[in-house]
């Protein structure tokens, strides 16, 4: 349009624009990462602070592979996948059962815990630097969608998630595994007299939620950094996402991460002097209006 | 002598499902009402209706002549209706004494005091005293509850209820899972309740309602089928059909 | 055993009521002996000794919700930074330089942030308590962040003088003054907390913990006596603020953190839940602990700590002072 106002129209366009897709992809790295908590806290109602560990620990095995033993991005991926998963059964196996059905508190000590020694482990093998996993050709630089150009890997981290979103889903409607995990969700006890082994479910959906945590950790390296600190820094971010959707929805966590990652992004963007300052005020608004999340299930 | 607690064509429905139809009781001081009915037929639904812990769709509870209906459980408690629980609640780390000097205190609107120890108040240690006596707790007044017999825990939450000196008690299986050895000990309580008191009883064991109850009030399918003396109840053939017809079911189910 | 009960100690045997007062001079006493020891082994480290106080106080406070009430909290450092603000600001920008005013614009403070923070809180259970507790230490934080005029903002407030006590003791290089100050200010808030714990008012606050449903079919009002308990909690904590704010003569972001909230809690949870001794312990155990391994390496001091709370959940869930008080009654041979 030869208007006037045409430029200043299509820069606040830009920006909308621009906001738009980096709170999308803030809040598909979200999802990914914070989903496993989310179905896992459902099932299991631990209140686990440990989760962002999970996606950390990804996230060095893979830069590791990459960087030190020269590793493709996709092997990469993989190995870290299922290094984090061999990682944690143990874990599983000797702490995390000791806390089923115990009083939050001590849930919450245990996996403080657990988060402190492995901030401090990862330091102590890998330094407190940052660490950074290459970028395959075809995800570096910018990927031209006609009206504007879009950075690659924003692009990968909004298709993981859709793709994330889309596979559990067909796992959880479609499956027999999804209708014992959903059996488990609603009534551990009655899935349990029915037959099903729910100590089969909570294991496997514990691998489930970890190996997304790693998928989650690697794929959003370049928006969440991997540093020592990393399961510190976001441990709250992932706990509200699954406060603010609803423990076990994975509708619900979806809503969340794009809501909250809307929120983040605008902010920053707009007033960055406030820093989280409105991030954390929604997390208040929404979980005092609706206590069990926005699509939480009622107990 | 004016009524001190009704329940005015009380009516609750759970999506289409009707669990409370129109139900109407009047009681006055010194009452000893047993409220009975098979399994299902809404007596919780019933109770937490007039405890304030549901809102009725319609209807009217009032206590001494005001209207409740609009206030929640805590308020209508401080106006003299208090519960027991079917199944004990109690503080497992406090002692019998513990409990009742909190009610007491609570009665009395002192607990919001930061200071002092309810052991330096006379008329408080007067009362749990004569509480504890009067229902034969005094020698495990200062054991922990956790510590102490089923039994006795029942006794205690009798005594906890009286400590609230309610004008309307509504006692919820007084003595459900107490040993048949114990049972005489909680009759007895029940037969020592302050003369004045409304008593609202809900029972299964039909030997406790017979000894308990001067009227047993019915509740089938969310109504009352029967209100009159508990000569009567077993002759009706309203309350044989609803009784043996759940009995028969309950049978093919089990 | 989820219960943890210091009551145990306050409760009177049968056959001797009093006891419980025998009890509490003998702890008070052991209380001014370790202070006293402390000040002549470690006369160079008095700031650390300070320093340990002021948290001891918010570990103190956060007992009093967590511990006696029941309400689990990772945000609890807003009170204590609340305080620490409250009387920086009055200091720095109102010219209350009084180390006593100081202390009670501090308890002020902290009482405020305690009535938002559980107004706020008190609306959830469970998960979702504890995300709005960190929600609001995050939103302390941030709004302490941007109001830079007043709190200086990520560079801290500092600037802070106060005058002598009493207008005789000055605070010192070597901060002999601040850890008297510091000592008397936890002493008077320990006796305090003892009376409060054992009135009628906090036997409610133990039956709320046990069964909130039983305390409100007693006509007594959960929210109302959580809310109240929180004002005293935020009084507590304010105090410790302030007390850190006038040793320190600076207060930073820090004071805000979920960091310290966590630390605090965890602290609290090694000394034991639901004692005002457990509370003590933890602190000084921790703190001790933690400038003897973080002097040698940060990290290494990340991982003790993890361990160190992994093993306190697995084989000492009540605590080192509940463990301490289990052993000694089996030690007795009075289980009873």
């Amino acid at each position: 349009m030869p208007d006037a106002s045409g430029p200043l129209l299509d820069q606040s366009m830009q920006t909308v624009l621009s906001v738009g897709i980096d709170a999308l992809a803030y809040g598909m790295v979200l999802f990914v990462i914070s989903i496993g908590l989310s179905v896992t806290m459902g099932l299991m109602r631990v209140v686990n602070l440990a989760h962002g560990a999970f996606a950390m620990i990804g996230g060095y095995i893979a830069s590791y592979a990459t960087q030190t033993l020269g590793f493709g991005y996709g092997v990469a991926i993989l190995a870290a996948v299922v290094g984090t998963i061999i990682i944690a059964i143990p874990v599983e196996r000797f702490l995390y059962r000791r806390i089923y059905g115990a009083p939050e508190l001590t849930q919450v000590l245990m996996t403080i815990g657990i988060t402190f020694c492995v901030i401090g482990i990862a330091n102590y093998v890998f330094g407190p630097t940052l660490k950074t996993i290459p970028l395959p050709e075809t995800l570096r630089g910018p990927v031209d969608l006609g009206f504007r150009s879009i950075a690659a890997h924003k692009l990968f981290a909004i298709a993981c998630g859709v793709a994330v979103a889309g596979a559990l889903w067909y796992l959880i409607e479609r499956t027999s595994f999804g209708v014992k995990l959903r059996a488990s969700v609603d009534n551990a006890a009655m899935a349990a007299s029915l037959g099903v082994r729910t100590r089969i479910v909570y294991a496997v959906s514990f691998a489930v939620a970890v190996g997304l945590a790693a998928f989650g950790g690697i794929v959003g390296a370049e928006l969440l950094p991997i540093e020592p600190y990393y399961a510190l820094r976001y441990m709250v971010t992932f706990l509200v996402v699954v406060s603010v959707g609803g423990a076990g929805s994975i509708p619900g966590a979806l809503l969340a991460c794009l809501l909250l990652g809307a929120i983040d992004t605008t902010g920053r963007y707009l007033l960055p002097e406030y820093g989280e300052f409105f991030f954390y005020l929604a997390v208040i608004a929404i979980v005092c209006v609706f206590p069990r999340g926005l699509l939480g299930r009622r107990s | 002598m004016s009524p001190v607690f009704q329940v005015q064509n009380l009516n609750k429905a759970f999506g289409g499902l009707a669990v409370t139809q129109d139900v109407s009781i009047t009681m006055n001081p010194g009452d000893r009402v047993a409220l009975i009915g098979p399994n299902g037929a809404g007596k919780t639904t019933f109770v937490n209706l007039v405890t304030g812990h549901l809102d009725p769709d319609s209807g009217k509870v009032l206590l001494g002549g005001n209207d409740v209906t609009s206030l929640g459980p805590t308020p209508r408690v401080r106006q003299g209706l208090v519960r027991s629980f079917q199944v004990t609640r109690l503080f497992p780390d406090m002692t019998p004494e513990e409990h009742l000097a909190l009610a007491v205190m609570q009665r009395t609107g002192r607990t919001g005091a930061i200071f002092g120890h309810y052991q330096a108040k006379a008329d408080v240690m007067a009362e749990v005293a004569e509480l504890l006596r009067t229902l034969g707790l005094d020698h495990i007044a200062t054991r922990k509850v956790a510590e102490i017999a089923y039994g006795q825990q029942r006794l205690l939450e009798i005594a906890l209820a009286l400590a609230l000196k309610p004008k309307v008690l509504l006692l919820d299986e007084p003595a459900a899972g107490v040993p048949q050895s114990d049972t005489p000990r909680i009759e007895a309580a029940l037969a020592g309740l302050p003369s004045d008191l409304a008593v609202l009883m809900i029972e299964h064991d039909m030997d406790l309602v017979f000894r308990f109850a001067r009227r047993v009030i019915v509740l089938a399918a969310g109504a009352i089928i029967f209100d009159g003396s508990p000569q009567d109840v077993t002759r009706d053939a309203r309350v044989r059909e609803a009784y043996l017809g759940s009995y028969a079911n309950d049978r093919s189910a089990a | 055993m989820a219960a943890i009960e210091t009551t145990s100690a306050a409760k009177p045997e049968a056959a001797a009521r009093p006891n419980w007062l025998k009890r509490d001079l003998l702890g008070l006493a052991v209380i001014l002996a370790v202070a006293a020891i402390g000040y002549f082994l470690f006369p160079n480290n008095l700031a650390l000794l300070t320093r340990i106080l002021g948290v001891a106080l918010l570990v103190l406070s956060i007992d009093l919700v967590t511990g006696f009430c029941g309400v689990a909290t990772l945000g609890h450092a807003a009170l204590f930074g609340a305080g620490a603000y409250a009387s920086g600001i009055a200091a720095v920008h109102f010219g209350i330089t009084d180390p006593l005013l100081m202390v009670v614009v501090g308890a002020i403070g902290g009482a405020v942030a305690g009535i938002v923070s559980g107004a706020v809180i008190l609306r959830g259970h469970g998960l979702a308590q504890l995300v709005l507790s960190i929600a609001v230490v995050h939103l302390f934080h941030e709004a302490a962040n941007k109001a830079s005029v007043y709190t200086g903002g990520s560079d801290g407030l500092s600037g802070i003088s106060p005058d002598p006590i009493f207008g005789i003791f000055a605070f010192d290089l070597w901060g002999r003054t601040a850890y008297g100050f510091a000592v008397a200010l936890v002493v008077i808030a320990f006796i305090v907390l003892r009376l409060i714990t054992r009135s009628p008012f906090g036997m409610l606050c133990r039956g709320i913990k046990e069964d909130p449903i039983r305390i409100r079919a007693m006509g007594a009002s959960v929210q109302g006596t959580l809310l109240k308990m929180y004002v005293i909690s935020g009084a507590v904590a304010g105090t410790g603020g302030a007390l850190n704010a006038i040793s320190t003569q600076v207060v930073g972001l820090d004071s805000l953190s979920f960091t310290l909230s966590a630390e605090a809690l965890v602290m609290l949870v090694l000394g034991g839940t639901g004692s005002l001794y457990g509370a003590l312990i933890g602190t000084v155990s921790f703190m001790w602990f933690e400038d003897f391994v973080s002097a040698a390496n940060p990290f290494h001091w990340l991982t003790i700590v993890g361990a160190l709370l992994i093993a306190v959940v697995l084989f000492a869930p009540r605590g080192l002072y509940g463990t301490a008080l289990t052993l000694a009654d089996r030690f007795r041979g009075n289980g009873k």
